[in-house]
């Protein structure tokens, strides 16, 4: 499985971890900080060309701590490798942008924004992707109901707290 | 309904009126081309040409100005909403619509915090088609009973209630 | 309700200031479902497209959380709703990664042989709609009509037209039926000329190719940058295909060729779906040939529902799992897994965490229709007029479904 050469980016960033728990690909626990410099070495690195960015998903543990985490799944084209990154974020989560280094970066964030409400320093045009708005609170969160609240086109959904929606 | 003032409200004189009317008026039931999600797949087949739609008058059209029915064929998210309703505003009447699949009748196996549980929230529905999606004999279904709803329909003649209480039997 | 955005300073030709924010709204005939394109346009000329998309948001992801497993399988049917068995496929094989566990293999031709029809069926839909949207409006009829056998076959295989959930964790539903694979090889007999059909129809019309060819041209690098796969991925000369290049399921043991075209506009993009088709029809007579007799769901009672319907009536162990599987759901370990497969709008992604209940803790959908309709926003050459925007659209092929979950 770690036939990936990641030797040269443990030595070079020296708060990423690797961890081998997950069986179907190796992963790098990395910090907030580090995580665009590591992209940037990820992709351009002859060694290594993880030129294709699959995906950016956000998770939220409440109520653990840390809150949230944002794990993106890279791929190297040329060399058929799949590699996983994971960052741990607080609460309120903050990460930056990586749409400087895949330009598909832009909305996988843009609907993490949406979703759980992680913000990223440098993006072009964080708005909100799939609710509109105006809408309060982020769906995805785990004290969100999945109903909703309760207002005049959602009957069933759950009485409005007083200290603000689900955020 | 009922057109005329009530000195000419005479069920007898309009009933021919009323049926040629109604006739025309089933017969060529032109909906929006208006699909929202799964079901609309459904009804391009319903359009297309082996459940073909048009043998009942039934042609699609772009714009709902020129539409007598909307078909609201898939989920109805609360983004959408507004929508649904400003294309509804825009009909000229008589106006129609087929709440077509679960979702549009009730929001089907969608109950959460985005999707509007069933478009007769906002509008009026006629005819509900159930299934999810509903198959396009369904569909073809649905339109017979519009077309069974309108027929009954008073145009020129007036609702009973209507009438003055003298000339209640 | 959405505000209008406001228009944004981009350099003319003519230096005058005579942008216009225009609104390709959800209802139209040509956005292929709900989208809703802000166009700033300069004449004829369009500037800027700025998608809104969000419109067809379910709240899938959501769900996902709240139902079991196996409930989770008419949810994956909907998301793109034009292939059902393929999302199916990728999600069943998700849950089997971390079970440890694999289909049979009469299973797994089974389930190959209904993701390469919806793969027909889904690029069916797009070969007849492009050409109409540009203004062919034969074409649609011709290959619904079509569309209608492979649904057909559907029908016969697992008794739904669309959103078949036929698809089990371990194996598919049922076994196929008596006969049908003599009228699957009846299809794939009748449709291989259909294909040339369409070809035909279409591949020296002037119209259409002057619609389509040299609009919306993305080099192999920009496609890469902006993440699109499948088709949209190849046209553009990358020849990565996750069939071949990370098998699932039986396609190791399957030949086929993958397409790829060189110069990425829409053309070639409608092109390589038409080939696709093909190279389908190919897998899906050899998985006929190939397929073994044998179970088609794995034997394990704490999985999967049994085999041997006959044993629910005299073995109370039996019956006992059973009612605890439909109850509750079966309980998968602690772990992670993403998994990719080629669905037929690009890579369908399912990361799915769990925590060792009998639900996941998240399962997120990589969508390939969302992130190949980032390709209308920006690194796209050549898109200059309105009319090349819906040819554009048409191309890449985006299901509102998929694209907001």
């Amino acid at each position: 499985m770690t036939e990936i050469p990641l030797g040269s980016a443990l030595e070079q960033f020296s708060n990423v971890h690797l961890d081998e728990t997950a069986a179907d690909m190796p992963c790098l626990m990395v910090p907030p900080a580090d995580l665009l410099a590591l992209c940037q070495f990820l992709r351009g690195e002859a060694a290594l060309q993880f030129n294709f960015l699959s995906d950016i998903c956000g998770v939220d543990f409440h109520p653990e701590a840390p809150r949230f985490q944002l794990v993106y799944h890279l791929v190297s084209i040329p060399n058929h490798w799949r590699l996983r990154l994971k960052c741990w974020l607080g609460d309120p989560p903050v990460a930056p942008t990586v749409t400087s280094v895949w330009t598909t970066a832009n909305w996988h964030e843009r609907e993490a924004y949406d979703m759980y409400g992680i913000h990223f320093d440098g993006h072009p045009d964080l708005r909100r992707l799939y609710m509109w708005d105006e809408f309060d609170g982020y769906p995805m969160r785990r004290d969100f109901p999945l109903r909703g609240y309760k207002d005049h086109m959602n009957p069933l959904g759950v009485e409005r707290r007083r200290n603000g929606g689900g955020a | 309904m009922g057109v005329l003032s009530h000195s000419m409200q005479d069920s007898v004189l309009f009933t021919t009126a009323d049926d040629i009317i109604n006739w025309s008026r089933k017969s060529s039931l032109w909906p929006q081309t208006f699909g929202i999600a799964c079901c609309a797949i459904e009804m391009i087949s319903a359009g297309c040409a082996r459940y073909d739609l048009d043998r009942f008058g039934v042609v699609f059209r772009p714009s709902p100005r020129q539409s007598d029915v909307m078909i609201v064929a898939g989920t109805v998210t609360r983004k959408m909403a507004p929508i649904v309703r400003r294309l509804y505003d825009q009909m000229a009447e008589p106006r129609y619509v087929i709440a077509m699949g679960t979702c549009a009748i009730s929001g089907g196996v969608y109950n959460t915090y985005a999707v509007v549980q069933g478009v007769d929230c906002i509008i009026p529905v006629d005819i509900h088609v159930a299934g999810c999606p509903p198959r396009p004999e369904a569909l073809l279904h649905g339109f017979l009973q519009l077309q069974e709803k309108i027929t009954g329909s008073r145009v020129l003649r007036a609702e009973p209630d209507a009438l003055p209480s003298a000339e209640r039997a | 309700m959405t505000e209008v955005t406001t228009l944004q300073e981009v350099p003319t030709d003519t230096g005058m200031a005579r942008e216009v924010l225009m609104n390709l709204g959800p209802q139209h005939p040509s956005t292929h479902g709900v989208l809703r394109l802000l166009l700033q346009m300069d004449g004829e000329i369009v500037e800027r497209i700025e998608p809104h998309i969000g419109l067809l948001h379910r709240g899938t992801e959501k769900l996902f959380e709240s139902f079991t497993y196996t409930q989770i399988f008419p949810l994956t049917d909907r998301l793109d709703y034009l292939c059902p068995p393929s999302n199916n496929l990728g999600y069943a094989l998700a849950v089997e990664a971390l079970l440890g566990i694999e289909a049979p293999l009469r299973g797994q031709y089974i389930r190959v042989i209904m993701a390469e029809l919806s793969r027909i069926s889904g690029h069916l839909l797009i070969t007849g709609a492009l050409p109409m949207d540009v203004g062919a409006m034969t074409s649609l009829l011709y290959t619904m009509r079509d569309r209608e056998m492979v649904l057909d076959l559907m029908e016969m295989i697992s008794g739904v037209r669309m959103h078949t959930s036929f698809c089990r964790v371990g194996g598919v539903r049922e076994d196929l039926p008596e006969g049908a694979e003599a009228r699957i090889l009846e299809f794939c007999d009748i449709f291989a000329d259909r294909i040339s059909d369409y070809e035909t129809l279409l591949k020296n019309n002037r119209i259409f190719l002057a619609r389509v060819e040299n609009i919306g041209n993305i080099t192999a690098e920009d496609a890469i940058a902006l993440g699109l796969t499948g088709p949209n991925l190849r046209a553009s000369g990358v020849d990565w295909d996750l069939r071949r290049d990370e098998p699932y399921e039986i396609y190791d043991r399957l030949e086929f060729n993958v397409i790829t075209r060189k110069d990425g506009d829409c053309y070639d993009r409608w092109k390589c779906r038409l080939d696709e088709m093909r190279e389908s029809l190919r897998m899906i007579r050899q998985c006929v040939e190939q397929m073994p007799a044998g179970d088609v769901l794995v034997d394990d009672p704490k999985i999967a529902f049994p085999v041997d319907k006959d044993l629910l009536a005299h073995s109370m162990e039996t019956h006992i799992h059973h009612f605890e599987l439909a109850a509750y759901g079966f309980k998968v370990p602690k772990g992670e897994v993403y998994q990719a497969i080629e669905a037929p709008k690009g890579e369908l992604g399912y990361y799915l965490i769990s925590d060792g209940s009998e639900k996941p803790f998240r399962l997120k959908v990589r969508s390939p229709s969302f992130v190949n309709l980032q390709a209308l926003t920006e690194r796209t050459t050549n898109m200059k007029y309105l009319a090349d925007v819906i040819a554009m659209l048409g191309s890449l092929d985006p299901v509102m479904g998929e694209v907001d979950k």
